[in-house]
């Protein structure tokens, strides 16, 4: 249904539509069609291979690793990265060794950027669809209620969060979810109502198709691509905002460590050894970097509008 | 003409900052007072007499709904109350003496974001699936990507440790001083807005009016400049708002990393220290700002859209 | 001499899946005062034949062949020296008045700019014309509302302003890509009767492109029928309607309801789809959909034509007709014979 309603109105303004369309009808499907094109975009695809090792090497690698993250190797403080002592990417003014610290702290911040963006997700996704399917007062009372919230500003909130309530990693999770669900949110009922309202779906209520049906078939599936696309490029912006606290100081404690903590104390001493700076600093920037490359390739990948 | 339209708009909007506001108050408020601990929590306990004057001094032994409202009626006249944590300084003072840097900061790269990120943005659509268009969104993608905390020690490292060239912090009205905060500062602004400026520009210059534009024979400059611009450049001035809230945000990190003297230090300074009465007139101050640049956005948004204008009167 | 003369014009676009081709091959005329209709449903190609002449191809088209504008080739000429002759010498009106008009500038604005720009009126001279222009085309209190915004105006009344505007510089060619489609049935009517009127005020030629036969008839002098790409059938109204030969342009009339027919005679849809214009067939492009196709239909068909320049490409027999040209691609000369 929502196949066809995409040929007719590219029909309407696209004069060569007609020969894709014959192609729709024969039916890739949605999710199909969208991987094949997400294939296609290189810059997507690398992302996504990169992220994949990414996430392999801080899984196994402090494992792998003949350093313990706080073993303090006092033979080799503050050693530039080198072959010949093991120290690959060098070690920290208490001869840390930089390289398993940077998988450790990936480690943490992955976790971040995943759970939080749960978090933001499941409050996102319930206020948004509760919000888009009641409509009405309900409707205008929640959408105003988070007018509000997002006129906040919201990182001073979460600044006071950390102070008040300790550091604590769990804490972290909630603070940084609880902050991005506004976006979430509407985006899901801004979903969730025109949905309602589209032709294919009253055309399924003409046809006398279930409700059920409808959200199954229809609604669903259509409200999880924009969901996912949003899932992508909210996790990197959790990450950055976890390395952003961490930065001041604010977020994980020792002997944990994030990124951003690294990226903190690397630029403390970046003077005597930049290397302390540049692989942690690298490391989240690649992970920024892909994380928004991926979202992007999806969002064009799932965007009917840019078909041609 | 029918002008009531947008006048309509100002108050309902005007109206509708007073619950913000007060959300805004409120949170901060009890958020700061359910904590643990409080400003006069020492290492060593001061003795009972002290305890208690300290607290009487500053109503902390009063019932924390009385605070509330005594807080409220302060706020009111602007007061912000002294500081717990600098003896002799109203937190007004002090926010008088940070500000000005901060502004200075947060303004100019507010002005070069905007800028620059629309010009860049333009070039980009205008040569769409080029290899500028691709380098310009590829660097776009690095600028949101990199953090700018990570931006500004690798900036102080290459032009102001290797080469020399810039000073490496401080605080100084000059231009060399201010140089790196502010592109540091405005970076992943510019990156976005110049995103946002080519996404939307594309989709204008792909709309039935610009193609009724050129078929009236109107020259490249005419069709861009007057009938694409405006509404290419409406998402973006919606922008302006929350990119306000990031550049405040991103100014916390960067003040700290040049060890510039401005409110975001004092913010993070009051919030290590429990220093509740500069946190929040920082934070309310800051809200208040975000606020009302908020609003100011959704007037000129309202008054560029002719469709708004109207519609709501 | 015509005005507009269009030689074996070709337009197709670079997509991600291939060439499409859009329109192949294309030959006809327009002299001074006279009203062509170009025919053809979605997709034939009708619409990029006309943004070819007009330069207003997408990004990813690219246009082929001749289009002379008074002798000169349009398809040649920079953007530059193309903005002297669009909306001055030819102006064009569009389907949809709602998203035509600029959203952002009050009507005066976008009609101002015109004169200002190719006629170089002041700013006063320039309202003036415009105000007049409007009352033409029977815009009520036309010197007030030239201050509103386009949403302010219905969609038949945005048509009108989109008809004014395009007449402003009284242009030798006026150019109208399905002016009623978009708009109510009633208001079609009160459209289609404007422009026909305004047409014999001046000796301005016009091409008209629809869909819809029923608006054709009225007030067009040739019809040209497309399909695919390509034109399958041209000549007078009454050709076309009384002598059409074409089994394409047969399937088309059929597909009109008329009065003057029994209401027992069902209506006749076409069945099928066109053909995928990625990759066309050789031979005739409609013998998939056709039901008197046969076996030779697969060799690309005959162009009929009769002494009075109705022409046709088909195997079938023309009655009076003589085969001039046997290959679809290159038609060259059909033009100038077939101009009256």
């Amino acid at each position: 249904m929502a196949r066809m309603k995409m040929a007719g109105d590219a029909l309407a303004n696209d004069p060569f539509a007609a020969a894709f369309a014959t192609q729709d009808i024969q039916g890739r499907s949605l999710w199909i069609d969208a991987w094949h094109r997400l294939l296609k975009n290189r810059a997507a695809v690398a992302s996504g291979s990169t992220m994949f090792l990414m996430v392999l090497a801080v899984v196994f690698g402090p494992m792998l690793s003949p350093w313990a993250p706080d073993f303090t190797d006092w033979e080799h403080t503050a050693s530039p990265p080198s072959l010949v002592n093991g120290h690959w990417f060098g070690t920290d003014a208490v001869g840390r060794d930089i390289l398993v610290r940077t998988l450790e702290g990936g480690r943490i911040s992955l976790l971040v950027g995943l759970v939080a963006t749960l978090v933001s997700l499941v409050i996102g996704v319930s206020y948004g669809s509760v919000a888009g399917y009641y409509g009405g007062v309900t409707d205008r009372m929640m959408m105003r209620i988070v007018d509000i919230i997002y006129a906040l500003p919201f990182m001073f909130f979460v600044i006071l969060l950390m102070v008040v309530f300790g550091r604590h990693i769990i804490l972290i999770f909630v603070a940084i979810g609880a902050v991005n669900w506004l976006d979430m949110a509407r985006i899901v009922r801004g979903q969730t109502l025109g949905l309602k309202n589209t032709e294919f779906v009253e055309a399924a209520q003409a046809c006398g198709v279930s409700d059920k049906a409808i959200i199954v078939r229809h609604i669903v599936p259509n409200l999880l691509g924009v969901v996912m696309v949003y899932v992508t490029l909210t996790i990197p912006h959790v990450i950055l905002v976890e390395s952003f606290l961490s930065f001041l100081g604010l977020g994980v404690q020792e002997p944990m460590s994030s990124w951003g903590a690294l990226v903190n104390d690397g630029a403390q001493d970046m003077e005597s050894s930049p290397w302390t700076l540049i692989f942690p600093a690298t490391f989240l920037a690649v992970t920024l970097y892909c994380f928004n490359y991926i979202g992007d390739g999806m969002r064009d990948a799932l965007d009917p509008k840019d078909r041609v | 003409m029918k002008q009531t339209g947008l006048g309509h708009h100002f108050a309902s909007r005007l109206l509708s900052l007073v619950p913000t506001l007060l959300m805004l108050i409120t949170i901060a408020f009890f958020l700061i007072r359910v904590a643990p601990g409080g400003p006069f929590d020492t290492e060593k306990p001061l003795p009972q007499e002290i305890r208690a004057n300290l607290d009487a001094k500053y109503h902390l032994d009063e019932p924390l709904l009385q605070q509330y409202f005594r807080y409220m009626g302060q706020i009111v006249t602007l007061d912000f109350g002294p500081s717990y944590q600098y003896k002799d300084w109203t937190v007004n003072e002090l926010i008088a003496s940070g500000f000005p840097a901060s502004l200075a900061i947060g303004g100019t790269a507010m002005l070069l974001a905007f800028v620059m990120g629309t010009l860049i943005g333009v070039i980009a659509a205008i040569r769409q699936n080029t290899a500028v268009d691709y380098s310009i969104m590829g660097m776009a993608m690095m600028g949101i990507s990199i953090p700018n905390f990570v931006v500004a020690p690798l900036l102080i490292l290459v032009l102001a440790v290797y080469a020399g060239w810039l000073p490496a912090g401080g605080w100084e009205w000059s231009f060399r001083h201010m140089l790196l905060p502010v592109i540091t500062l405005a970076l992943p602004v510019i990156a976005y807005i110049a995103r946002l400026t080519r996404g939307s520009m594309i989709e204008v210059l792909h709309s039935n009016y610009i193609r009724t534009a050129r078929a009236k024979g109107l020259p490249e400059r005419i069709v861009l400049g007057r009938h694409a611009m405006k509404p290419a450049l409406l998402p973006v001035i919606s922008y302006m708002g929350p990119a306000t809230a990031g550049l405040i945000t991103g100014s916390v990190v960067i003040e700290r990393i040049y060890s510039i003297p401005g409110l975001g230090s004092y913010f993070v300074q009051g919030a290590l220290n429990r220093d509740y009465t500069l946190v929040m007139g920082v934070v309310i101050f800051y809200g208040v700002i975000i606020i009302l640049m908020n609003f100011i956005v959704d007037m000129l948004y309202a008054w560029l859209n002719p469709k708004i204008r109207f519609d709501e009167g | 001499m015509s005005l507009l003369e269009v030689k074996n014009l070709q337009v197709s676009f670079a997509t991600p899946e291939g060439e499409v081709h859009a329109v192949n091959g294309i030959d006809f005329a327009v002299s001074t005062g006279e009203t062509l209709a170009i025919v053809g449903e979605s997709g034939s190609g009708k619409s990029q034949l006309v943004m070819a002449i007009m330069g207003l191809l997408a990004q990813n088209g690219r246009a082929s062949g001749q289009a002379l504008f008074k002798g000169e080739d349009l398809l040649q000429k920079t953007p530059r020296e193309l903005n002297k002759v669009r909306g001055s010498q030819i102006a064009m009106i569009f389907q949809d008045p709602m998203t035509s008009l600029n959203p952002y500038l009050t009507v005066e604005q976008q009609m101002t700019e015109v004169v200002m720009y190719h006629q170089k009126l002041g700013r006063h001279e320039a309202f003036e014309h415009a105000v007049e222009m409007l009352r033409a085309v029977r815009i009520p209190d036309a010197e007030e509302r030239i201050h509103e915004y386009p949403h302010e105006y219905s969609g038949g009344m945005r048509q009108r302003v989109m008809i004014a505007m395009s007449l402003l510089c009284e242009p030798d060619l006026l150019i109208a890509d399905e002016p009623t489609t978009a708009l109510d049935v009633t208001v079609q009517a009160q459209i289609t009767y404007l422009i026909g009127e305004l047409r014999k005020k001046t000796r301005m030629a016009m091409i008209l492109i629809t869909h819809d036969l029923a608006v054709v008839a009225g007030i067009s002098d040739r019809i040209l029928v497309m399909y695919a790409g390509q034109m399958v059938e041209s000549g007078t109204v009454e050709d076309i309607f009384y002598r059409a030969h074409h089994p394409y342009t047969r399937g088309l009339l059929a597909s009109v309801p008329r009065l003057d027919r029994d209401a027992s005679d069902d209506l006749q849809a076409i069945p099928g789809n066109p053909p995928n214009l990625l990759a066309l067939p050789g031979g005739c492009c409609f013998r998939d959909r056709c039901t008197q196709a046969q076996e030779i239909c697969s060799q690309p068909p005959p162009m009929w034509r009769d002494e009075r320049g109705h022409r046709s490409r088909c195997v079938l027999e023309m009655p009076d007709g003589r085969v001039e040209n046997d290959s679809a691609g290159e038609a060259g000369s059909a033009a100038e014979e077939s101009a009256p």
